[in-house]
């Protein structure tokens, strides 16, 4: 039912792959040749496989349009083995169309979202879904920004709470001194003014 | 000769910074100003000398002397001259030298910086030097850009194409210049540590000494890491801008310091308080600048922004920031009981408002740190593999983002000390309304129906309403007379505008952002000449494909028109597939049809037999709605920056108007303490 793909050591480890795009490596030309050889060679190479990135074969859309708009969901979440960050939705590697293809058959065959990410998984590791899992040894990954939330939130709650029983009361003598203070026009706070912006 | 000459330059520039660094120390120690005046002009000599060693590199890119080894791995005769001189900094060794160019830079202008007192100025000086001599001697020592080839190669083997580009010659210097603007506040923040219980009095000057210099950076920055968006967007050929790619969290973590460092910073300056968490945020910006520069050079990380891998630099640039870092720290915790600042205030206030924005940004700036450096420690622990990518950062970065900045438009309407958050809810209430039916209209005008980019549009909308609803209260607008209006609207200050200007390009931004994402159409198929392909409201026909001979490469350009379904102008649109011999590499030219706020995205690809033997081509066509948004919004937050940068409360030197004379009451009425 599915085409296997066979996971290789080389694929994880990989040459890399920049944005998918493989580099060809041109035989040096003779210097000594006029300008008009060179662009004859160079227009066979435009036209050779050579120039050709390793092609993926062109994308065979689901025909059911609510199990291809899954499959595009899904391929966001998976990462290209051959690519340095990238994910199967975006990168034109051969390997990427390869894979597209895989979790299209899938899909198509019957399987659930969670069925094709846990094949995904066993083939190639968590390392292939941009999702990690959540066990254990992620609970830091996961929880990490709500506990920095929760903890930096609530220490500055107390702080609050500490210094709010701080504060006390103005002395007799500190309430004469501000009517006093109060009935000098000079520092008056503008009645006009909504607060106190700049 | 002139490289030589380079090289020594470097090496003079290394000397002078350690000189500067240790007259300003002895200079401090004496209280002497003579030798702070020393320091202050090594400082000054310093960046003389890095800007000549600079020039020299430049100078041999220019020239194509494939004598030097830098020039030979990333020139070549056939370059435009403008990625001729980019070439300078295309290379680790290269953009180190820019690296310390505007720290040596920064420094100069820190040593020239007037109004700040002789210890701290001094120390910062000290400072300033410190972090220049390591960078220094780092590239004197393991990367040197001057190394000579014998015998000299004929040719170089040129800079790699995809970084041939006009957005991407001017990302790395803006970014450099904002990443390396913060050892500045670093510098202040640990000079502050020094000076210790000195600098009781002088927090809210320190405030506003640090402010320019974080605004500074941050400005560059973001315009650094916007145009390294852009280019991604349209040179890598699948309309995507952000990857959540370590290289691009590398750049975000100091850009997500640096805003909460500008904002606690305004804390401190007004009100005096949050002085230790100000001095925590500066040192943290650049501590960030430095991980990222560790992170992208030591090839830990697999990233296409990984250059010059190398694990031995790698090594030093990680013992660099572990002793700056943690020495920076290591003060910070054994000072931080004497960083006790004055300034009470109610959790419902200006200043309740800006701790919770720094609550989530820092909050945000972890989580960044966390999706990124996760995998390494994982797999450094337990061996196992995990990748992290945009669904982590969809789940745990979006929703604290989303909060604060739902928070976010009621914080300029509170005032400080105590707030009326009721009063600000009423003044925000028709901007609620109007971001509400903003969502509605985008739930009906886009098609499919998504409630979650509906509910996107509506914080789209409220950041950009909220912001304009406070410049509205500030101006009495509908509720005073024309002539007030407009007398209120002249004396706003600059600061003001600056603030209004970076909210609302955030909304604009995260309004880009979301409709881009939610609604974007993608289109591919094989067309030959006068093939057509549909995508979204659009179609697209390949009217002909021809060769184009670029100055160091070959193209196959297709000229394609694009016409939209619902009537309007037909436009011809140009993508290329491009061959640079040079490096036997491929690049995509992609062709942008801009319409309104929405690109038309077409890309070539290669071309096929098809099953007639005629020719066709693989040509992909995206509609991505708004995505003009996307790069404009970051684009109006650095103009709001900039705003806020030339209004002249904040140069250093020049005292508040209003604040010189202290006054007892502010705001609202007193004698009723501090309430929850």
């Amino acid at each position: 039912m599915i085409s296997p793909i066979a996971p290789k050591d080389s694929d994880r480890v990989s040459k890399p792959h920049w944005r998918g795009r493989a580099s060809t490596p041109i035989p040096a030309l003779p210097p000594s040749r006029g300008k008009g050889f060179v662009v004859a060679i160079l227009l066979s190479l435009l036209a050779s496989p050579a120039f050709a990135e390793p092609a993926a074969a062109p994308d065979q859309p689901l025909s059911n349009p609510a199990q291809e708009a899954r499959a595009q969901a899904l391929f966001k979440d998976v990462r290209c083995v051959v690519c340095q960050h990238e994910s199967i939705a975006d990168s034109p590697a051969g390997i990427a169309g390869d894979m597209r293809r895989l979790v299209r058959e899938e899909i198509a065959s019957g399987a659930t979202d969670a069925a094709v990410r846990a094949d995904l998984v066993r083939r190639w590791g968590d390392y292939i879904l941009f999702r990690p899992p959540v066990e254990a040894a992620t609970w830091l990954l996961w929880f990490g920004p709500l506990a920095i939330v929760l903890g930096v939130g609530g220490v500055l709650l107390a702080m609050g709470l500490r210094r709010r029983t701080a504060t006390v009361p103005l002395s007799p003598d500190e309430e004469i001194r501000l009517a006093a203070l109060l009935q000098r026009d000079d520092i008056r706070p503008d009645a006009d003014a909504s607060s106190s912006h700049d | 000769m002139i490289v030589e000459l380079g090289a020594f330059a470097l090496i003079l520039a290394l000397a002078l910074a350690g000189l500067q660094t240790a007259m300003a120390a002895v200079g401090r120690l004496r209280n002497s100003p003579v030798l702070a005046g020393a320091a202050q002009g090594a400082a000054l000599a310093s960046a003389a000398a890095v800007a000549l060693a600079f020039a020299a590199l430049i100078f041999a890119f220019v020239t194509s002397d494939f004598s030097v080894a830098n020039v030979a791995a990333n020139s070549h005769t056939d370059k435009p001259m403008l990625y001729k001189v980019a070439g300078a900094w295309g290379s680790h060794e290269g953009s180190l030298v820019l690296w310390c160019l505007v720290m040596t830079g920064f420094g100069g202008a820190l040593a020239r910086a007037s109004g700040l007192p002789f210890g701290l100025k001094t120390s910062a000086v000290g400072v300033q030097g410190a972090l220049s001599s390591l960078f220094l001697a780092f590239a004197v020592f393991t990367s040197n850009p001057f190394a000579r080839l014998d015998p000299a190669p004929f040719q170089g083997a040129s800079l790699n194409p995809l970084l041939q580009d006009p957005a991407l010659a001017f990302h790395p210097p803006l970014l450099y210049a904002g990443y390396v603007g913060f050892s500045v506040t670093f510098s202040l923040a640990v000079a502050a540590l020094i000076e210790g219980r000195a600098m009781s009095p002088l927090w809210p000057a320190w405030g506003r000494w640090v402010r320019p210099w974080a605004l500074a950076s941050w400005v560059l920055l973001t315009i650094g890491i916007t145009l390294g968006s852009f280019w991604a967007y349209y040179e890598l050929g699948w309309g995507g801008w952000w990857f959540w790619d370590p290289v691009e969290n590398a750049s975000f973590m100091p850009w997500l310091a640096g805003a909460a460092l500008l904002h606690s910073a305004v804390v401190t300056e007004r009100r005096g308080a949050l002085a230790g968490w100000t001095v925590f945020l500066a040192l943290l910006a650049f501590t960030f600048s430095m991980l990222g520069a560790f992170l992208v050079r030591s090839g830990v990380l697999t990233s296409v922004h990984a250059f010059a891998v190398d694990p031995e630099r790698g090594m030093m640039l990680l013992a660099i920031l572990g002793v700056t870092a943690g020495a920076a720290f290591a003060l910070f915790a054994w000072r931080a009981p004497t960083l006790r600042g004055g300034g009470l205030f109610a959790p419902v206030s200006r200043e309740g408002a800006l701790v919770l924005n720094n609550l989530f940004l820092t909050a945000a700036a972890a989580t960044v740190l966390l999706g990124t450096l996760y995998p390494l420690i994982l797999e450094a622990a337990t061996g196992s593999t995990i990748s992290v990518g945009p669904p982590y950062f969809a789940l745990t970065f979006t929703p604290l983002m989303v909060i604060a900045f739902l928070i976010l438009p009621a914080g300029p309407l509170l005032a400080w000390k105590r707030g009326d958050l009721t009063g600000a809810m009423q003044r925000l209430a028709v901007a609620a309304g109007l971001s509400l039916l903003a969502a509605l209209a985008g739930w009906l005008a886009f098609e499919p129906k998504k409630a979650m980019a509906a509910a996107g549009i509506a914080v789209g909308a409220w950041l950009i309403l909220g912001a304009l609803a406070e410049v509205v209260e500030r101006v009495r607008l509908f509720r005073a007379p024309l002539a007030e209006v407009g007398r209120r609207t002249r004396a706003l200050p600059l600061g003001a505008w600056g603030m209004t200007l970076a909210h609302a390009g955030l909304g604009l931004f995260v309004l880009g952002a979301v409709v881009e994402t939610g609604f974007k159409v993608e289109a591919a198929a094989p067309l030959g000449i006068g093939g057509e392909v549909r995508a979204g409201a659009y179609n697209v026909r390949l009217d002909r494909v021809h060769i184009v001979e670029g100055p160091n490469y070959l193209a196959e350009q297709g000229v394609l028109t694009v016409t939209p379904h619902g009537g309007g102008a037909s436009k011809t649109v140009t993508a290329e597939r491009r061959f640079f011999p040079a490096g036997g590499q491929t690049t995509t030219e992609v062709g942008l049809d801009f319409r309104g706020l929405d690109d038309v995205y077409v890309v070539m690809g290669e071309r096929r037999a098809t099953a007639q033997a005629a020719q066709a081509w693989t040509v992909r066509v995206y509609w991505n709605p708004w995505a003009r948004l996307i790069f404009l919004g970051p684009f109006v937050m650095a103009l709001g920056g900039v705003l806020s940068l030339l209004d002249r409360r904040l140069r250093v030197g020049v005292a508040g108007r209003r604040k010189s004379k202290p006054l007892p009451l502010e705001g609202g009425e007193v004698g009723e303490g501090v309430e929850a």
